[in-house]
């Protein structure tokens, strides 16, 4: 428990450690905004349309399959803990585990969702 | 206790008498200790940053045969502490169709997302947090990196910076699955996540058991942190700057900061996972000894990180993501099961006698991996010559005789 | 053990708040933000009854995996990112009685269980090695655990499916 308290103090450093150096930035630099310099920057060409549009459905077709495979390798972390003193059958089912997730990257692969169009 | 022998703990207990003596409670003592703990070290570790921006610079300038900074102090070793100066009084222009609060929380938490890993590297034998999940929660830092760069790129309201987002974010989350298989195998073999209990199995090196395994981590961290090949994210010609196209001053360096500490960190982790850590001659005697070691083996895989930066040329998107899915992520799947099978039967076989086996079955993956690679190029390779030369069909076969398709319609 | 009420205490209003903020905020977005800081509150929890495996898992998956996911889909199919209409749909007050009914009920579950007044006791540092084990044992959760790879196969099978496929015709 009492790592936790350590790693919950430092996490809450590393976020403070980070908005300190924003909040400096902040008050030593100057302010003057005006309306161009405010503007979207495009290398100088006027923006045009909104910018929240429509992307490229690819994009969640790739994070669909990575959140399976997220799920299942969470799965794993323990066994892999737990490999050294394992009896063969259960490293055979670890392993037919892993086979069931290779079928899923096959499946996913010869359907080209992994293809980027 | 000498303190050579144990320097955090003498100093530790020094303090605790301090603050005990002051007529302060057991718990609060604890929680000040450990302020003081963490703050030193995160500190360090981000000024430690401002020696690694000199160091990439110059490493690059050579890689470029240039100079590389050598004007401000000796060997231009003071210029990140101008730039430093000269970025804090710039100007932090906040656009104004921006979202605020999620723009400016974005680099902060893509930062802390690097930084708090920091919390459970092993620094030296019994220094550092010793959580039994520490590999787990390595990942799951990593995913508030993730988080805020895409926060950044939306809340920026540019459209470039968005894409710039999505894409990292997509390389991001592609490379995670590589780095998560290349992690494992090391859990597996040390029997433990905590990433002390990595260091201290490590009789042998585990780049010995796994050096291939090794590899895939390196490549994917570096796609993770988005360096050169993999930098994408900042392809100039094709998306104006990438997702912190929007940030200026101090904003923008909190990036540029958690970028750098980015590449170390992953050495870091590198060097604990696979090259032994603060393993080394008398580092158990003298625990400082055990730092320079991984501060030495981290450094060594940080400069890999610049080598390659300086030595290839950016890849395309498809290439990016053909590369994790269709080659990385089943690679490190082999690797796995082969591990997996393997290590059952040569647990009995003596430290050395197990590296080798897992060295010697790595060996033949890594010449069937190449085999396959030459035979999938040459395949490549005959079908773009067919489909170059003009007035062929790109198809090996005569072609069709007008005859058969007049037949075929009458 | 103060201390770690008083963690308790700011974990579950900072989580209640912001599974608040989540419903109420009109912007997508932000309420997808919302959700993240929900989840990692509720990740703190497990923390703080000892099951850190758990917490890094809800970690990684919730908020690594599944609030990107979320914003992908947020940003990806919607034009407008602030809702325009009224936050509140026509059977609101349905929902609101609904709700209280379903939040007395538990409330009134809680209270009928006789919980342990001393804390838990310490837990082992091999749990995870043993959940290791569990998962892969005959008398432990073999079954579940198969199924559940089986179950995410399917899963990735109809996902693929239904985004790609009719995409392609």
């Amino acid at each position: 428990m009492n790592s936790w308290l350590y790693i919950g103090i430092f996490v809450a450093l590393s976020l403070f450690f980070p908005a300190l150096l924003a909040v400096l930035g902040w008050f030593l630099g100057p302010r003057r905004p005006n309306p161009v310099k405010t503007d979207t920057y495009e290398c100088g060409l006027e923006t045009v349309g909104e910018t929240w549009v429509q992307f490229k459905i690819q994009y969640y077709l790739f994070a669909l399959v990575f959140l399976i495979f997220d799920v299942e390798l969470v799965f794993l972390y323990p066994w892999a803990v737990a490999y050294n003193s394992l009896p063969l059958y259960a490293v055979v089912e670890g392993v037919i585990f892993i086979i069931l997730l290779a079928a899923a990257l096959v499946y996913a692969w010869r359907k080209g969702a992994l293809t980027w169009s | 206790m000498g303190i050579l022998s144990q320097p955090i703990g003498v100093i530790a207990e020094w303090l605790r008498n301090l603050f005990l003596g002051w007529g302060l409670s057991e718990g609060l003592t604890t929680v000040l200790l450990y302020l003081i703990g963490a703050g030193v070290l995160a500190t360090l570790v981000q000024v430690w940053v401002i020696f690694l921006i000199w160091f990439e610079r110059k490493i690059i300038g050579r890689f470029q045969d240039r100079l590389g900074p050598n004007r401000v102090g000796p060997y231009g070793l003071l210029q990140p502490f101008a730039d430093l100066i000269k970025i804090i009084t710039k100007e932090v222009i906040i656009p104004r169709d921006a979202d605020k609060a999620v723009y400016l929380l974005g680099p902060i938490i893509m930062d802390a997302g690097v930084l708090a890993i920091w919390a459970v590297i092993p620094l030296m034998p019994m220094v550092g947090m010793d959580v039994n999940v520490a590999a787990l929660y390595t990942i799951a830092v990593g995913a508030f990196a993730t988080l805020g760069i895409l926060m950044a790129g939306w809340a920026s309201n540019n459209k470039f910076a968005l894409l710039s987002a999505f894409r990292t974010v997509a390389q991001m989350i592609s490379y995670e699955v590589p780095t998560v298989l290349a992690l494992l195998i090391p859990v597996m073999l040390a029997g433990t996540m905590s990433l002390q209990g990595i260091v201290e199995a490590q009789h042998v090196w585990y780049i010995v058991f796994a050096p291939l395994a090794f590899v895939i981590y390196f490549i994917a961290s570096v796609a993770e942190v988005g360096r050169t090949p993999f930098d994408l994210l900042e392809a100039e010609s094709e998306i104006v700057a990438g997702f912190h196209i929007e940030y200026s001053g101090m904003v923008f360096a909190i990036f540029y900061v958690g970028d750098f500490l980015h590449a170390f960190t992953i050495g870091a982790l590198g060097a604990v996972l696979f090259l032994g850590g603060w393993r080394g001659p008398g580092a158990e005697t003298f625990p400082l000894l055990g730092l320079l070691y991984l501060w030495i083996k981290a450094f060594l895989v940080y400069f890999l990180v610049v080598w390659a930066r300086g030595s290839l040329p950016r890849v395309r998107i498809d290439q990016m993501m053909d590369f994790s899915w269709k080659f990385l992520t089943p690679l490190a799947l082999i690797l796995l099961v082969v591990a997996a099978v393997l290590d059952h039967f040569v647990m009995g076989f003596g430290m050395w006698g197990r590296a080798l086996s897992h060295f010697a079955a790595n060996v033949v993956i890594a010449v069937l991996t190449l085999r396959y690679l030459d035979h999938y190029d040459k395949v490549r390779e005959s079908k773009r010559r067919m489909v170059a030369q003009p007035g062929q069909y790109p198809v090996a076969r005569p072609p069709v005789p007008v005859e058969t398709s007049t037949e075929a319609a009458s | 053990m103060t201390a770690m009420q008083i963690v308790f205490i700011l974990t579950a209003v900072v989580t209640l708040f912001a599974a608040l903020r989540v419903v109420t905020t009109p912007n997508m977005i932000h309420a997808a933000l919302w959700l993240i800081v929900a989840l990692f509150g509720v990740a703190v929890f497990y923390l703080l009854l000892s099951a850190s495996f758990l917490a890094m898992a809800q970690i990684i998956v919730y908020i690594g995996a599944i609030a990107i996911l979320m914003m992908f889909v947020i940003m990806l199919t919607r034009r407008e990112m602030r809702d325009r209409g009224p936050q509140t749909g026509p059977q609101w007050k349905w929902a609101a009685i609904l709700s209280a009914l379903l939040f007395g009920g538990l409330v009134w579950m809680v209270k009928s269980v006789s919980l342990p007044a001393s804390p838990v006791a310490e837990v082992p540092e091999s749990s995870i090695a043993d959940l290791g084990r569990a998962l892969v044992s005959p008398n432990g959760f073999v079954i579940p655990f198969e199924v559940a790879s089986v179950l995410l196969l399917a899963a990735l099978i109809g996902a693929v499916y239904v985004a790609w496929t009719r995409r392609n015709s």
